[in-house]
C-alpha cells in the first residue's frame, strides 16, 4: 500500500512539474508492475502532491520598484500568453486580465489634484483582487463565478450563461465579456490551457493551474520582485511579512470587498 | 346510443391526408432504409496502443467517457483538485487536451467519427484545443 | 377561447401581418447576433449592459397597470373596474413576457439558460427576478384566462382563483422591487447605489403601465364596439397623475441626496446624463426631453378640464409614457456605467441590429397582445349586444 502511494507521489509529483500528463504515463507504464499489486480501489480524486494551497491567497504590488512602462509589461504579456487571452481588434470587446493604469484609475477616491509626481504618472498594474467579500460572486445567477477554497474567485466557463451581472457587480472592471468567438484573435495558442468561448465572462484566475503544479502565478514571476504571493493568513508568509511591515492600500477598500490584492505606493 | 348513421364526410381527402401524412412522417425511415452507416471502426495512435489500457477499462471508457470528463471538468474548476487515481493506482492529470488528447492525438480518427456516427457535437472543442502537440 | 382570435377582419390580418413580419426581422437578426455573438450590439467591457436590459426595466413597469386595476377592484371594492380588469391583466402578460425575452436576448450563451435552475443561487437576485417575472407571467395568464372564460359563460369564476387574484397583487409589487434590486445592490455603481431605487420603480411603473391602458382604452373604443368606460378612464388618469407625480418627487430626491452631498461617484452619472462628462453626453438631449416631458405632462393632468377631456389625457399619457421610456429605457441602465469603476468613459449607442431586435420582441409583445385583446373583446362585445 505504502509504496504505491508512494509511487504515485513520485510519479505525480514529476508530472507536476511538465504541467502535462506525459510523465504520468510513461513513469506509470515502467513501473506498472508495482501499481498493480494493489488491490483495485475505488477510484479517486485528489490534489497534485506539490499543489501549493492557503485559506487566502494574496499578493502585494510594490509600485515603488515600478520605475517604467517596461517594468510593468512583461507581466501582463506572461499572463496574456499562457492564458490564451485574445487581443481584440475593437477597444469596446477588449479582453484583460492583468492591465496597467494610472493612479487616477485604479484609486479614483485617492487621486487628487496635487500629488507626488511620481505616483502621478505611474503606470501600475491592475487585476482580479480576489475579494474575499466579492460582490461578482454574490449576484451570480448560476454560481458560475464563485470563491474556491483557496480564496481565489474562479470562473466555471462551462457554466457561465453570459448574463453579465459579475461584470455590473464588479467595482473593480476586472471583468471582460467575449463578445466574439476569441480563437481568430489569439496570436499564439498556448495548447496547454483552454481559450474560452463567445458569449461567456473570464477574468484572472490568479493562476489556479499553476498553483495546482506548485508555481506561482505567471505575472509574480515575470515581475522581477515588483510582485510578491503568498497565504494571507499565515503570518511567516511573504505577503504576510510585507504586508506586517509597510503601509499598504487596497482598492476601494470602503466598498467592503476585502480585495487580497495590496499595493505599496 | 349507437347510431349508425354515422358519416365521414369528405372521405376521400381525408384519407389522402392521412396518407400524405403517414409518409412525409415516416419519409426519413424508409428513405434510410438499407443505407444504415456502419459503425465507425476507432483508430488508436501507437502510443494508445502501448498504454494498453485507458484511465478506466475500455468498455468503461467506451459507455461513460462523457460522465468522467464531466466529473473531472467540475473537480478541476470547483474543487481544485487535478488529480485522478483509477482503480489501479494509477494517476493521472485531469485534462482534455494535455491528458485524453495526449494519447488520443489523433481526435479525427478516434473522437470525431463515433461522434459524427452518433451525431453528437460536444462543445469542449471550442476552447479545449483538440491537439496539444502541435504546440512548438 | 383561442378561436375568437382568428376571426377578424381585413384590418386585423392586416395588423397581424405587419407585427410578423417586424418579429420575422427581429429573429432573422437574433439567429444572427445568436451565431456571431453579442459583439454586434453596441455594448462593450464597460457598458455591458445596455438596451435590451433597460426594455426589461422599463417593460416591468408596464406590466404594473394590472396590479393598478385589480387593486381598487377586488380590495376596495371599486366595481367599475371590473369592466376592465381583463384588460389590465391581458397588459401584463405581454409586458411581461417581453421582459424574459429580453433577458434571453441579452444573454451571451442561451442554451444554458436553464442553469438558473440547476443550479439555483438564492443570493443572486437576478435568480429572484426569474421566479417574480415567471411567476407574475403565470398569475396572471391563470387569472385573466379564468375570469374571462366564466365571463364568456356566463357564470361566476372558479373559487380557487379568488386567492390566486390577492396574491396576484403583491406579487405586482415584487417585481418592480426585484428587478430594482438588481441595480440597487451594486457596490461600485453609485447611480444605482440608492435605496428610492426600487420607490422611483414603483412609481414610474403606475405612471407607465396606466397610461398605456388608457391609450389602449380609447383605442379599443374606437376600434371596437366596447366601451371600457369613461368612469374608468377618468379613475385610471387620477391613478397616473399621482404616480408621475411621485415620480418626478423621487427623482428629485435623489438629485438633492447626491448633488447636495457632492459624492462624485454618485454625482458623476447624473452629470453625464444631464449636462455631460468629460466632453461626452450622447443622452444629454434625450434626458432633458424626458424630463420635459413628464413635467408638461403633471401640469396637464393636474388641470381637471384638462385631464376630463379624453383627447388632451391622451396625449398627457403619450408624453408619459415616452417620458419614462427614455428614463427608464434609455437613460437609467447606460448611465450606470459611465463614468465606470476607474472613471474612465466609453459611450454607448444601440446598434442597428440591436434596434432590431429589440423591436422584434416588441413585435412578439404585440402579437400576444393583439391575440388576448381580440379574444376579450369579442367577449366583451358579445355581452354588449345579448
Amino acid at each position: 500500500m505504502k509504496k504505491g502511494r508512494r509511487n504515485f507521489l513520485k510519479i505525480a509529483g514529476i508530472s507536476a512539474l511538465g504541467l502535462g500528463a506525459k510523465p504520468v504515463l510513461d513513469v506509470f507504464a515502467s513501473s506498472e508492475e508495482d501499481a498493480v499489486v494493489e488491490a483495485p480501489a475505488e477510484p479517486r480524486i485528489m490534489r497534485g502532491p506539490n499543489a501549493m494551497t492557503a485559506p487566502q491567497w494574496a499578493m502585494v504590488i510594490d509600485t515603488r520598484k515600478i520605475e517604467s512602462h517596461s517594468d510593468v509589461e512583461p507581466m501582463i504579456e506572461a499572463c496574456h500568453k499562457i492564458h490564451n487571452v485574445p487581443e481584440m481588434p475593437d477597444k469596446k470587446h477588449e479582453i484583460k486580465w492583468i492591465w496597467e493604469t494610472e493612479f487616477k484609475h485604479a484609486f479614483p477616491n485617492l487621486a487628487g489634484e496635487y500629488m507626488s509626481k511620481r505616483v502621478e504618472h505611474l503606470g501600475l498594474p491592475v487585476l482580479c483582487n480576489h475579494c474575499e467579500n466579492p460582490p461578482c460572486v454574490r449576484v451570480c445567477p448560476t454560481k458560475a463565478t464563485f470563491r474556491n477554497s483557496q480564496g481565489i474567485v474562479m470562473m466555471d466557463y462551462h457554466r457561465c450563461i453570459g448574463c453579465r451581472f459579475c461584470m455590473a457587480a464588479c467595482p473593480y472592471g476586472s471583468r471582460s465579456f467575449n463578445f466574439f468567438d476569441p480563437k481568430p484573435h489569439i496570436e499564439e495558442e498556448n495548447k496547454k490551457f483552454p481559450t474560452r468561448m463567445r458569449g461567456v465572462v473570464e477574468k484572472c484566475n490568479f493562476c489556479a493551474e499553476r498553483l495546482a503544479v506548485g508555481r506561482k502565478p505567471a505575472c509574480v514571476e515575470a515581475s522581477n520582485g515588483i510582485m510578491a504571493f503568498g497565504d494571507l493568513h499565515d503570518p511567516r508568509s511573504e505577503v504576510r511579512e510585507i504586508i506586517d511591515s509597510n503601509y499598504t492600500i487596497r482598492r476601494k477598500q470602503n466598498l467592503g470587498t476585502r480585495p487580497a490584492v495590496y499595493y505599496i505606493i | 346510443m349507437p347510431s349508425n348513421n354515422q358519416k365521414l364526410y369528405d372521405k376521400d381527402k381525408v384519407i389522402a391526408g392521412l396518407v400524405i401524412f403517414v409518409v412525409l412522417a415516416t419519409f426519413p425511415f424508409w428513405y434510410n432504409l438499407g443505407k444504415a452507416a456502419s459503425a465507425p471502426e476507432l483508430e488508436l495512435t501507437d502510443k494508445a496502443k502501448a498504454a494498453e489500457k485507458c484511465v478506466r477499462d475500455t468498455q468503461y471508457m467506451r459507455n461513460e467517457h462523457m460522465q468522467l470528463l464531466d466529473e473531472w471538468r467540475d473537480t478541476v474548476v470547483r474543487d481544485a483538485k487535478r488529480i485522478y487515481v483509477n482503480e489501479r493506482n494509477m494517476g493521472y492529470d485531469m485534462s482534455l487536451s494535455n491528458t485524453c488528447l495526449d494519447c488520443h492525438s489523433n481526435k479525427e480518427q478516434f473522437c470525431d467519427r463515433c461522434h459524427n456516427y452518433t451525431s453528437v457535437n460536444p462543445y469542449c472543442w471550442d476552447c479545449h484545443i483538440d491537439n496539444p502537440k502541435e504546440a512548438k | 377561447m383561442l378561436e375568437l382570435a382568428i376571426k377578424g377582419s381585413k384590418k386585423y390580418y392586416g395588423w397581424l401581418a405587419v407585427v410578423l413580419a417586424v418579429i420575422g426581422a427581429g429573429f432573422v437578426t437574433y439567429l444572427w447576433q445568436y451565431f456571431t455573438g453579442l459583439g454586434i450590439t453596441g455594448l462593450s467591457r464597460d457598458v455591458s449592459w445596455g438596451f435590451y436590459v433597460a426594455q426589461l426595466t422599463f417593460l416591468v413597469g408596464v406590466a404594473a397597470a394590472a396590479v393598478m386595476v385589480v387593486l381598487p377592484y377586488y380590495l376596495h371594492d371599486y366595481k367599475a373596474f371590473g369592466r376592465i380588469t381583463i384588460l389590465a391583466e391581458f397588459l401584463a402578460i405581454p409586458s411581461v413576457l417581453m421582459c424574459l425575452l429580453f433577458v434571453l436576448v441579452d444573454l451571451g450563451q442561451p442554451m444554458r439558460m436553464l442553469n438558473v435552475i440547476f443550479y439555483p443561487t438564492p443570493n443572486s437576485v437576478l435568480f429572484w427576478d426569474m421566479i417574480v417575472l415567471n411567476g407574475y407571467l403565470l398569475l396572471n395568464l391563470v387569472i385573466g384566462w379564468n375570469v374571462l372564460e366564466a365571463e364568456r359563460h356566463g357564470v361566476h369564476y372558479p373559487h380557487w382563483v379568488k386567492p390566486l387574484i390577492y396574491i396576484s397583487i403583491p406579487w405586482a409589487v415584487s417585481i418592480h422591487t426585484v428587478t430594482a434590486f438588481l441595480y440597487a445592490g451594486l457596490p461600485g455603481r453609485g447611480f444605482w447605489l440608492t435605496a428610492i431605487m426600487a420607490p422611483r420603480f414603483l412609481s414610474s411603473a403606475f405612471a407607465a403601465g396606466p397610461s398605456l391602458l388608457i391609450l389602449l382604452c380609447l383605442l379599443i373604443r374606437r376600434i371596437s364596439n366596447f366601451d371600457p368606460g369613461r368612469e374608468q378612464i377618468q379613475s385610471l388618469a387620477k391613478i397616473v397623475t399621482y404616480a408621475i407625480i411621485l415620480n418626478v418627487f423621487f427623482f428629485l430626491c435623489e438629485v438633492f441626496t447626491v448633488f447636495y452631498s457632492q459624492i462624485p461617484e454618485h454625482m458623476d452619472h447624473f452629470k453625464y446624463l444631464f449636462v455631460g462628462y468629460h466632453g461626452h453626453g450622447a443622452l444629454i438631449p434625450w434626458m432633458w426631453t424626458a424630463m420635459g416631458l413628464m413635467v408638461f405632462a403633471i401640469i396637464m393632468l393636474v388641470i381637471p378640464s384638462v385631464r376630463r377631456n379624453e383627447a388632451t389625457l391622451a396625449i398627457a399619457c403619450i408624453a408619459i409614457f415616452i417620458g419614462t421610456w427614455i428614463d427608464k429605457g434609455l437613460g437609467l441602465i447606460s448611465a450606470g456605467f459611465i463614468p465606470n469603476p476607474l472613471h474612465e468613459v466609453t459611450e454607448y449607442i444601440p446598434t442597428v441590429p440591436e434596434i432590431i431586435i429589440t423591436l422584434g420582441v416588441y413585435g412578439i409583445g404585440a402579437l400576444v397582445l393583439t391575440v388576448l385583446y381580440k379574444m376579450a373583446i369579442s367577449i366583451k362585445e358579445g355581452e354588449a349586444s345579448a
